[in-house]
């Protein structure tokens, strides 16, 4: 792709976030999307957000299990951007009016003490890195129409990002065993989906040691203070307005996302 | 032919020992599908017979624990089926391909029965009152049917695909888990590819327990206090041919290995 077609999938989606109406598979508008050029996409929607005087509050990383690896045809991961806006707080109510067709997944987010930067990030430097890990429930959606993906159009519309509730109890690294921490959801009382850690990338640690590998020869530092949402446990389940939705991990308490009944009104 | 319990139960046996699969014995005799009470009476004289010819009748498993899966079978309540000592994998045997069809392997929460669970009217509560220790384990389970493929009369005929069982070293009591989010992951190969919590049984895998009891009471039966309870499958089960190394890793259970033997 040219400049001239990245510029304006930028524009597209920067739009369709706006004004809530989906757009087409970008692979269709543009048949030769690469990887690259959708990360490109991506960053020029980042920096028009960040001259909108929005903060990046951390980075969420996507595609992290066999599952959804093999439904789009890939064998690694990807990543986006989470803005400081995008946080909701647990058990109050949040507004998803604006959003297409929003989906709720379960993850173990981290909350780094301590900067980190690839490449050549270990695992033993992301654990230090680590200041303590929060449950968490992320809220994603797609700008592409019904969710139609493959892997350029998620990466260029932000990983199909969408917000995050994190839960307000800290664990630390050492109390658990990421890999073996079950998760249980629940959506208005009945089960809807169970994982454990390890459903993501063997260890949700893997997440995080690739997202710092991958993001630091781009320029970016993953800096103390941020949080890294590192992938889901389980699948992810469509939520509407008056869902509730809580996530239970063993050993790290519960979180719990309820979707606004009625649209604000601006 | 046309068939009657008696000769179904006797092909059924006839397959297992030959290690022969076949089509769902509801092609040729459809009412067999929804004919539950008539399924169990299949199982309870194959048993009969098990126990006649010297196995040794240690406890039950359970199946269909899902509710999706119940809801796509048409039933509300888990299957129940019969475990004997010749059911018995110890760990670190490889997997008895020669005398199954399609071993599959799947993880499960084990219990051990403190005191005699007799329904109706059992709860959760109930029910975990009267487990002794809880372990991780996993079921082997093979289908006399050709791809797993049957209704629920069928499958309650065929001893709910019972085939082997192994279970792991680890042994909690009850009430120091909480099953409802013990984590499971999934290895086959090395690598993870499934991942579940006890709530994939029925919620809990307690509430299973307490189905079991309460829907066994309708044939007069308890389960019986030392019996082991296989509480039914919290993954997809995966195939375990020869060269397959499958391991279930708990969060609290520790973990359970199985190999399908050399290729």
């Amino acid at each position: 792709m040219d400049s001239i077609s990245r510029t304006s999938a930028a524009e597209a989606l920067l739009e369709a976030n706006r004004s809530g109406v989906a757009i087409a598979p970008l692979r269709e508008t543009y048949p030769d999307l690469t990887i690259e050029d959708a990360y490109e996409i991506q960053m020029l929607t980042v920096r028009s957000w960040l001259a909108e005087g929005r903060e990046i509050g951390g980075y969420k990383v996507g595609l992290t299990s066999p599952a959804m690896q093999k439904q789009l045809g890939v064998n690694q991961p990807d990543f986006g951007h989470v803005f400081v806006d995008q946080f909701y707080l647990e058990n109050m109510p949040m507004d998803l009016s604006n959003h297409l067709l929003p989906r709720v997944e379960p993850e173990i987010a981290f909350v780094l003490k301590e900067d980190l930067r690839g490449p050549g990030v270990t695992v033993v430097d992301a654990i230090r890195a680590i200041d303590y890990v929060l449950p968490a429930l992320e809220v994603v959606d797609s700008r592409v129409r019904d969710w139609d993906i493959k892997i350029g159009d998620t990466i260029a519309d932000n990983a199909s990002g969408g917000g995050v509730v994190l839960g307000s109890t800290p664990t630390y690294l050492g109390d658990v065993d990421l890999r073996l921490v079950g998760c249980t959801m629940h959506k208005n009382g009945q089960v809807a989906g169970t994982g454990a850690g390890g459903a993501v990338l063997g260890s949700p640690i893997n997440a995080l040691v690739w997202l710092a590998n991958t993001v630091g020869p781009l320029g970016t530092t993953l800096e103390a203070g941020k949080v890294v949402l590192p992938g889901s446990v389980t699948k992810m389940i469509p939520v509407a307005p008056g869902d509730r939705v809580t996530a239970t991990f063993g050993g790290l308490g519960s979180v719990t996302a309820l979707i606004a009944n009625t649209p604000k009104e601006n | 032919m046309a068939w009657d319990y008696d000769s179904v139960a006797a092909e059924l046996l006839a397959c297992e020992a030959e290690v022969r699969e076949r089509e769902p014995i509801s092609d040729e005799w459809p009412e067999l599908a929804n004919d539950i009470a008539g399924a169990y009476g299949i199982q309870d004289a194959n048993l009969q017979k098990r126990i006649e010819r010297g196995e040794k009748l240690i406890g039950v498993k359970l199946g269909l624990t899902s509710r999706a899966k119940q809801q796509r079978m048409g039933v509300d309540t888990p299957f129940v089926a019969w475990l004997t000592d010749q059911m018995i994998l110890p760990v670190g045997d490889p997997v008895p391909q020669a005398r199954l069809i399609h071993p599959r392997i799947e993880p499960e929460i084990v219990f051990v029965m403190k005191d005699r669970l007799e329904g109706p009217g059992v709860t959760a509560a109930q029910a975990m009152a009267a487990v002794g220790q809880v372990l991780g384990g996993g079921e082997v389970i093979d289908s006399r049917y050709r791809n797993f493929r049957f209704t629920a009369g069928d499958v309650i005929a065929d001893n709910a695909s019972s085939g082997a069982f192994s279970i792991g070293g680890v042994s909690v009591k009850p009430e120091d888990i909480e099953l409802g989010t013990e984590g499971i992951l999934v290895e086959v190969n090395g690598e993870i590819v499934d991942s579940s919590t006890g709530a994939a049984v029925q919620g809990h895998p307690g509430e299973a327990l307490a189905l079991a009891a309460n829907d066994l009471a309708k044939r007069g039966l308890a389960i019986e206090a030392g019996w082991i309870v296989l509480t039914g499958g919290i993954t997809d089960a995966y195939f375990a041919t020869p060269g397959t190394s499958i391991g279930f890793h708990f969060t609290n259970l520790g973990s359970v290995y199985f190999y399908g033997g050399d290729e």
